[in-house]
Formats: C-alpha cells, sequence, structure tokens
C-alpha cells in the first residue's frame, strides 16, 4: 500500500501525473506476476520506461496500433494476464473505441485501459491529443467503469485498486506537472465509492480528476464570503455513487459538477441523468469544457480560459447561486 | 473413379452442410449460408481431426482455442460443433430464436466452446494474437486457430495483427481465411483487389499456404505442415462462395437470404448426393 505523507504528495506533484503512473504501476507490479503493461509506443511518453527497464518480459510495446492493442490485451487478458494497456486519451478511447466495445465491453475482458494526458494537459499539441470527449465515450459502453484520480496521491491507489479489480475499466489521467495535491496522508480509497472532503448546507460541488483541488479553492473563496459549500470527489464517473448524491438531493440549493472534460456526456451529465428524476432535486450548473475545438494555449492559461479555476469556478457558482436563492 | 481420402472429414462436411441448411430453413429469417459453406472443409477439417479439445470439459485449459473473426460465419461454426458433438442438437436447434445462445454472430460462452464473441470484422486476429502470445509466456502447448473472412481482410486492424503476429514470432498461430472473393456488396476484386493474398501474409513474416480450401488433403497438409519455426502460418483457402449447393455457389444473393421451402428441399438433396465413403465418389 502507498504512503501518503506530505513529502510524498509534494515529490509526486512536481513529478506529475504521467511520472506518478509509471512510479505506481512499477510498485503494484511486484504484487502481481501475471500483470503486463502494454503501450502503443508511447512507453516513455506515459512514464514506463522504469517498468520497461525493470520488468522487460511484462511490457510489450505493439507498436502504433491501438486497435490491434486493445485485442492483443484481451486475449493475454483471456488467458489469465492482468493487463494495463496505455496511450494518449483520445487514442485508447476513441482510435480504439469500438475494440473497447467489443472485448472490455462486451465480453468484460480484464484489461484496465490508461489515459495519459487527458483533458487538456498536452496544451501545446492540441486538440487532437486532447481528451475532452473521452470519457462520454467510454461511459456509454455497458460494463465499462470509469475512473478519473483527483491527484498524484489517488493516481497510486487507483493502480492499486484496478490491479486487484477483476473487470473492464477506464482510468482517465488528468493534470501535468505540478499537478496540485488534494491528498497529503493516507485515506481509504474503493473504487465506486465517492469521497466527501468537505460538506455544505448552500451548494455541493461533485468534481472529478484536476477539477477536485479547484473545487476545493472555489470553496475556501465562497466560504469566506459565508457561502456553505461542500466538495466530493466522484473519482468514479461509472459506476455513479448515487448514494452519496442521494445525501445531497434537498439539502443544497446549488449543485455544481465540475471537470476537466466536455460538458457533454462526462460526469455533469452522469450526474443529472441521475437527479432528473427526482423532485426536490436543486439546479445544477454544470462546470467543464466547451464543446469546441479552440485554439490552444498552455495548461494553465487554458484553465483560466475555460474558467476551470478555484475563483472562477467560484465566480460561476455565485452568478448562478444569486439567480436560485 | 477419385479415391475418397478422409471420409470421415468429407462426411462430417456432409452432415455439417445439412445442418446448417436445416437451421437456415427453420428459423425463418435471413442467414449468412454463402460464407459458411464456403467455410465447410476448414471447419470440419478442424473439428473432425486437428482441434484438441474435451467435450465433456470445454474449459480444459490444454484445448486448441479457435475463434471465428468472420463472426458472420456462424453456420460453419455452429454446425461443426453440433457435428463434432461439442454443443448438443437441442442447443443447435435454438439457432436464432429469441434469448438465444446462438445466433447470427458467435456470443462467447465457454461452456458451448465459444472462444470469444465476434461480428464487427476484423479484431478477432488480435485476439488471437494475444492468447497464441499468452501461451508462448506461459509454455503452454496449445495452438491457436483463427478463422477470417478475405472482406474483411479490408479492415485495417487485421494488419495490424498481421504485423504483430509476425513482430512476436508466434509460431503457434494459425490463420485461415476463407478466400472466396466475394464481399457484401460483390466482387472483392472490384470492391478492394485484396490480389495475392499469400505473398502479402509473407511479407509479413508469415509461413503462408495458398490452396484449394475445398480439397481436404490440401487442407490437412498445410495444417500439419511441420510448423517453421519463428512463424506464423496462414492457409489462404480458395474457396466458392455457397459452395454445395449449385444455385448458391457464386451467387452472390445467398450472402444473407432466406431459404424458401422449394429452395430448401432442392438443397438438402443436392447435398445428400454427396459420396463420403471410399469407392462411391464418382469423380
Amino acid at each position: 500500500m502507498v504512503d501518503i505523507t506530505p513529502s510524498n504528495a509534494r515529490q509526486w506533484s512536481r513529478l506529475g501525473s504521467r511520472g506518478v503512473f509509471g512510479q505506481a504501476i512499477l510498485a503494484v507490479a511486484e504484487n502481481y506476476p501475471q500483470m503486463m503493461v502494454m503501450s502503443a509506443d508511447l512507453g516513455n511518453s506515459s512514464g514506463l520506461d522504469r517498468f520497461k527497464k525493470t520488468y522487460p518480459d511484462q511490457f510489450l510495446n505493439i507498436g502504433i496500433a491501438e486497435q490491434n492493442m486493445i485485442g492483443v490485451a484481451s486475449g493475454l487478458a483471456k488467458e489469465g494476464y492482468n493487463i494495463f494497456v496505455t496511450s494518449f486519451a483520445p487514442f485508447i478511447s476513441m482510435r480504439a473505441a469500438e475494440q473497447i466495445r467489443m472485448n472490455l465491453g462486451y465480453m468484460e475482458m480484464n484489461v484496465k485501459a490508461v489515459a495519459i494526458g487527458s483533458g487538456i494537459s498536452m496544451a501545446f499539441l492540441g486538440n487532437s491529443h486532447y481528451g475532452i470527449e473521452d470519457a462520454a465515450v467510454m461511459r456509454a459502453i455497458p460494463n465499462m467503469t470509469v475512473v478519473s484520480p483527483a491527484d498524484c496521491a489517488e493516481i497510486f491507489k487507483v493502480v492499486e485498486a484496478a490491479a486487484e479489480f477483476k473487470g473492464p475499466m477506464y482510468i482517465r489521467l488528468t493534470g501535468a506537472v505540478n499537478n496540485p495535491p488534494v491528498y497529503t496522508e493516507n485515506y481509504d480509497f474503493e473504487i465506486g465509492k465517492a469521497i466527501v472532503l468537505k460538506e455544505g448546507s448552500d451548494v455541493n460541488i461533485i468534481a472529478c480528476g484536476t477539477m477536485v483541488y479547484e473545487s476545493l479553492e472555489a470553496a475556501k473563496i465562497l466560504e469566506e464570503q459565508g457561502i456553505s459549500v461542500g466538495v466530493i470527489n466522484m473519482h468514479t464517473i461509472k459506476p455513479l455513487d448515487t448514494e452519496a448524491i442521494n445525501k445531497l438531493i434537498g439539502k443544497s440549493k446549488l449543485l455544481v459538477t465540475v471537470e476537466e472534460h466536455s460538458v457533454i456526456g462526462g460526469l455533469g451529465s452522469a450526474v443529472a441523468e441521475y437527479t432528473c428524476q427526482f423532485k426536490d432535486t436543486p439546479p445544477q450548473l454544470r462546470l467543464g469544457l466547451p464543446d469546441a475545438f479552440g485554439k490552444t494555449g498552455d495548461y494553465r492559461y487554458l484553465l483560466e480560459k475555460y474558467d476551470l479555476v478555484g475563483p472562477k469556478i467560484a465566480n460561476s457558482i455565485q452568478g448562478l447561486l444569486r439567480e436560485v436563492s | 473413379m477419385e479415391k475418397i481420402t478422409y471420409p470421415e472429414i468429407v462426411d462430417m462436411a456432409k452432415v455439417m452442410r445439412l445442418k446448417m441448411l436445416e437451421i437456415s430453413y427453420n428459423c425463418t429469417l435471413s442467414t449468412h449460408l454463402g460464407g459458411g459453406l464456403s467455410m465447410t472443409e476448414m471447419m470440419a477439417t478442424l473439428y473432425a481431426r486437428v482441434l484438441r479439445f474435451d467435450k465433456k470439459d470445454p474449459r480444459w485449459e490444454g484445448r486448441d482455442r479457435f475463434i471465428l473473426s468472420k463472426g458472420h460465419g456462424v453456420l460453419g461454426y455452429f454446425s461443426a460443433l453440433v457435428a463434432a458433438g461439442v454443443i448438443s442438437e437441442e442447443v443447435y436447434n435454438t439457432f436464432q430464436t429469441n434469448e438465444s445462445d446462438l445466433i447470427a454472430h458467435p456470443v462467447m460462452n465457454l461452456d458451448l466452446s465459444i472462444e470469444s464473441s465476434n461480428g464487427s470484422l476484423g479484431q478477432g486476429l488480435s485476439m488471437a494474437v494475444g492468447i497464441a502470445l499468452a501461451a508462448k509466456k506461459k509454455n503452454a502447448p496449445f495452438t491457436t486457430y483463427v478463422l477470417l473472412g478475405d472482406g474483411e481482410c479490408n479492415e485495417g486492424s487485421v494488419w495490424e495483427a498481421v504485423m504483430s503476429a509476425g513482430q512476436l514470432r508466434l509460431d503457434n498461430l494459425v490463420a485461415m481465411v476463407d478466400y472466396n472473393k466475394l464481399q457484401s456488396d460483390g466482387a472483392a476484386g472490384q470492391i478492394m483487389d485484396l490480389g495475392d493474398l499469400a505473398n502479402k501474409f509473407r511479407a509479413f513474416g508469415w509461413d503462408a499456404y495458398d490452396i484449394d480450401g475445398h480439397k481436404i488433403d490440401q487442407l490437412v497438409n498445410a495444417i500439419e505442415a511441420p510448423k517453421v519455426e519463428g512463424k506464423p502460418r496462414v492457409i489462404v483457402a480458395n474457396t466458392i462462395k455457397g459452395k454445395g449447393v449449385s444455385f448458391m455457389e457464386n451467387n452472390n444473393e445467398w450472402h444473407h437470404n432466406r431459404l424458401t421451402r422449394a429452395n430448401f428441399d432442392l438443397a438438402i438433396a443436392e447435398v445428400n448426393l454427396v459420396a463420403t465413403n471410399p469407392g462411391e465418389a464418382n469423380g
């Protein structure tokens, strides 16, 4: 089990999501001799260089062929291997979407698909490399579990849990280097079980990935203005922890979802799909990326541009809260 | 008079043709008869002679694995399973009825010896590569067989898989291509000409055979030839779509079609004429 300490959290944050994924898979592999990691020729960019050197027989670069990678991984999984396949978010989730649908969804092969650099962290590499619709696509496939860790410590937790989990999973890594830490001490993590980071009675924010940290920042700002704000880390987008959401209905003036993903089809949609059936469901503010392929810039610039940083999230919430109060 | 070699396989092919006509007619729906009939000798050879399996224990670890990548070829697949006694007549006769395990494409079900779900073309070889690779890593002696359609080879993912099998030196993998030269919309040569398929595979590091896919001795010889170390094997089986029923042969109307009573009776009568015992053949 990973030991989360303030100093570890600082180190991981500097290393960023990919580097930490590489560390986590290296650490976890020790306990799983049947583990294999595959890459479609992005091993080094996925933080897997040390894994490759340490476990050369358990690493396979299948070439730039994501569709074949999913099929080969499924054949290996069928014969008992514990497989993690990795590539950048759009390539693994969408180039190989139908292979994932057939092999992971339909046949429920025990394959974990890891999307490196999802969201907009690829910055100047541009929209070709962004993962803005991946959660929507993966979430729509029956039998898929979709997970989006909040920070680097949680990447460790997710990799540990995924290695133990039997069944197909899509792991969506957002954030880059200097990924701000949400967790600096040990905590319990379970796939499918949301974590209440802060309770609140006026507004409740449900967030995943990098937006958990930004939501906590927004909550601080709003609390200073006397608004009571809760924050929930909904690291598992599917299956959605509906029990956690039930506790918010009727107890909030406003629900807010925040994600580094298009406002179409991701966490915000998942929450709305569930809550729309209840008569006392509060209005929901869905914050995320616009349904557009915009001009690009550096990561921080883009998060600011799309109002996905703490102060701007606080602003958006204030605006709507005035209307609904 | 031509001597019948491998009469048990010829007999199984005949039984399979009768069986597939029966369920096609009985289900009252359109079925993929043309491509089922073209693969019959390949499947009969596999299930009557080549594949190692245990009817009583379909999950036996040591079994050879078979993947039907051209998923719409279920008539040629399920008829082999029932003819070999792997699935019961009762299960077989549920074909294309509500909630059946046997529909127009394979649905993974190890109890019925169906290794994988297929239907989306161009995916079976990738899974077969993964299975064969697992066998290599575990030192398991089984062989992985996969049957592809020619139309399916239009899919780029097939060639990703072909490349990887060569690279991974999977000499425990045997692919068979049902090269009947007709695909859904018409002549393969006019839609996307695959040309010399055997040489295409050779260029990717495979040990390739180019044979008549209805000649049992050619099939047996190609499958059983000593393996070439480090090379996966492909058997490009030149076949006739609709083989065995003259009005269906090379007639793409039977790619996916429904049998009338008259058609059914004609087809059954014709298949029944096939000689299966040595000495009976009329050459």
